[in-house]
């Protein structure tokens, strides 16, 4: 059953390829059946788990799911990207893709804009240390004895229930806008021109205040589900021996926070890694490029000049980059946590 | 002696009041300033999305005090009193943009509850062996999804999709969002499914239900609270993407936030009408967070405390 199945799917899908490339007359208007076939064919391969393997395949039957929906969904078009990489695909043009070999590459290595863009990656990923010292404190603050706790929670919860695009506009439109925006009059207030977008230093720091300003209640939550697991009793045992408030923060709170703080600042560089939608929406990498992340910069060069192929290896590049980098990263927390302390 | 020993109390309660003082100021003014930080945008565009263009210009803040709330904004979107009666193309639009995203997040979030689930029960009870691959290696696979950037997979999606004719529509936003979200909710629910004891499913095998029995009616019911909050986790997720859909969509199947950012780019800005955009795209999301806050909070912080 389920060689019959597949073998339907590779049939059609070989019928439709040599359609396509115009070697046979009949065939469907697109790949749609191919994949009713695909799933009709991991439907079966399911199916024959539990009948083959029995209990066993029962088994199998609770991770199988996922595991093929993950595999056709990513495994295969990084497959079909690691191709079109190599191509010079333009959406625009009506050859479709050609190979052309290294030329992405060559291309890629003298593109300033793309190494530009990773440059501010860098940029971006620092500025996750200063909002972790943010969400620390406020963090601390949550945790400490005070009233109305419930609604500060909600308050700081709220600028990451926001999307980044409302966010875009809330802020980096509106009112940072030079002539009527608030933040600008406060600006102008204190003697200074409002220009948030036009030196490339001061447009950084204002789209990594953005990011910061809907990612730190990420970051503080887990801090603070970290502070309330921490053992009661340490805390006091620390005061009983008359450690100061800052004593006890140093020498016992931090450290028993730092895998809590390791996870919590992994994660947030794994979705800092992702930064985009603000910068496509607020400044669109400008100006000249001083606030493109690498993500906004392939999307323009989709949107604006339908370029495929080209994009694809840098997307491509990106990925190989950002693995070997949170491996690192992952490899080197680890170390560092079982050094003894 | 007594007299001493009063007066020494005395002087250290003095001071430790004053230090009590002094901490619940600095505590409280740190926080109300943080508060301030985060409603403020907020307050800001629901303000101007009733405001008119001299009320913008002149900076006014406080309704009734020193500008008239007006309706303008909202008419710009047909859901002001007015014209909430009256047929309508932009309210008609707006409404079908929120409708995509509501279909779309909640399917995607459903069907990666339902996936995840399966596959973080599996991990945390049973020992598989796919060729080289043990638990904590397909555990790592999953959950290395999570570092994928969307610019990898959205150019080859948009190709396939192409050919599979599915650009532009929902199912296929579905299906991306769910991959999106599905390590996310593999993580929470095997912590969750980790803190459940193990007797409990022996106990149902003795009375003979099978797995998947024994999984349906008693672990299920138990899992619940942690499928509620990974689902509302993704909701959100979804809710909120941008890049996917601005990509992958163009006139059916798009979402929200792809209608907020097409506005502020073409004309201009036109302050009022954007402003009612924005509050209305995010209003939903306000309203969330004051009732479910509990469980994104938990769902949060599954993950964080092993």
């Amino acid at each position: 059953m389920v060689w019959g199945t597949a073998a339907l799917c590779a049939g059609l899908a070989l019928w439709q390829f040599a359609h396509e490339t115009g070697r046979v007359e009949a065939g469907f208007a697109n790949w749609r059946p191919i994949l009713y076939a695909y799933m009709l064919w991991a439907t079966a391969l399911c199916a024959a788990q539990v009948m083959v393997r029995g209990e066993a395949g029962k088994r199998t039957l609770f991770v199988l799911p996922a595991a093929l929906f993950v595999i056709s969904l990513v495994v295969f078009p990084l497959l079909f990207a690691l191709y079109i990489s190599f191509t010079d695909w333009n959406l625009a043009s009506v050859n479709g893709p050609q190979p052309n070999g290294w030329d992405n590459m060559v291309q890629m290595w003298n593109d300033q804009f793309y190494w530009n863009a990773l440059k501010n990656m860098v940029y971006y990923v620092l500025a996750v240390s200063v909002e972790y010292v943010i969400a620390f404190g406020l963090a601390l603050l949550l945790n400490a004895q005070i009233r109305a706790r419930k609604f500060f929670r909600v308050v700081f919860l709220l600028p990451l229930m926001l999307s980044p695009v409302a966010v875009s506009w809330m802020i980096g439109k509106s009112m940072l806008e030079v002539r009527f925006g608030p933040i600008s009059r406060v600006v102008r207030e204190l003697g200074f021109e409002p220009s948030f977008f036009g030196t490339p230093e001061v447009a950084r720091f204002m789209i990594m205040a953005m990011d910061a300003w809907t990612f730190i209640p990420f970051m503080m939550i887990m801090l603070l589900a970290g502070l309330q697991a921490l053992p009661r009793e340490v805390i006091e045992a620390s005061k009983v021996d008359g450690a100061t408030g800052w004593q006890s923060f140093k020498e016992v709170i931090f450290p028993l926070m730092l895998p809590v703080s390791v996870t919590a600042i992994v994660i947030r560089i794994i979705f800092k890694l992702k930064l985009a939608d603000i910068i496509i929406n607020v400044t669109s990498g400008g100006p000249g490029g001083a606030t493109d992340s690498v993500t906004s910069f392939i999307f323009r060069e989709y949107r604006d000049r339908s370029n495929v192929g080209y994009g694809t290896l840098l997307a491509m590049v990106y990925l190989v980059l950002i693995i070997l980098f949170v491996t690192a990263l992952l490899k080197l927390v680890s170390r560092w946590m079982e050094r003894p302390a | 002696m007594t007299d001493v020993a009063v007066f020494k109390d005395h002087d250290a309660d003095r001071a430790v009041r004053v230090k009590w003082w002094a901490s619940r100021v600095a505590i409280y003014t740190a926080l109300i300033i943080w508060a301030v930080i985060c409603l403020f945008p907020i307050y800001w565009t629901l303000t101007t999305s009733f405001k008119l263009a001299p009320d913008v210009m002149r900076g006014n803040m406080v309704p009734w005090w020193d500008y008239t709330p007006r309706w303008k904004g909202w008419e710009s979107l047909g859901l002001s009193p007015r014209l909430i009666g009256e047929v309508s193309t932009v309210r008609e639009e707006f409404l079908k943009r929120f409708w995509n995203s509501a279909v779309v997040a909640t399917s995607a979030s459903l069907l990666a509850v339902i996936l995840g689930s399966l596959a973080a029960y599996g991990l945390s009870r049973f020992n598989y062996r796919f060729g080289f691959m043990r638990n904590s290696d397909i555990s790592f696979f999953f959950l290395s999804q999570m570092i994928l950037p969307p610019v990898v997979l959205a150019l080859p999606f948009l190709v396939l999709y192409r050919s599979l004719d599915l650009l532009d529509s929902q199912i296929g936003l579905i299906l991306l969002y769910t991959l999106m979200v599905l390590p996310i909710v593999i993580w929470i629910m095997r912590d969750q499914f980790q803190g459940i004891p193990v007797e409990l499913e022996e106990a149902a095998l003795v009375d003979g239900l099978g797995i998947w029995g024994a999984f349906l009616q008693i672990v299920l019911p138990i899992a619940l609270p942690g499928m509620v909050d990974a689902f509302i986790l993704s909701q959100v997720l979804c809710w909120n993407d941008y890049f996917f859909a601005a990509l992958l969509s163009s006139t059916n199947a798009t979402t929200l936030p792809v209608m907020v950012a097409s506005q502020t780019g073409s004309q201009g800005i036109n302050w009022w009408s954007m402003a009612a955009l924005s509050s209305a795209a995010i209003l939903p999301l306000i309203v969330v967070a004051i009732f479910l806050e509990k469980y994104i909070i938990k769902g949060m912080a599954a993950g964080a405390v092993k």
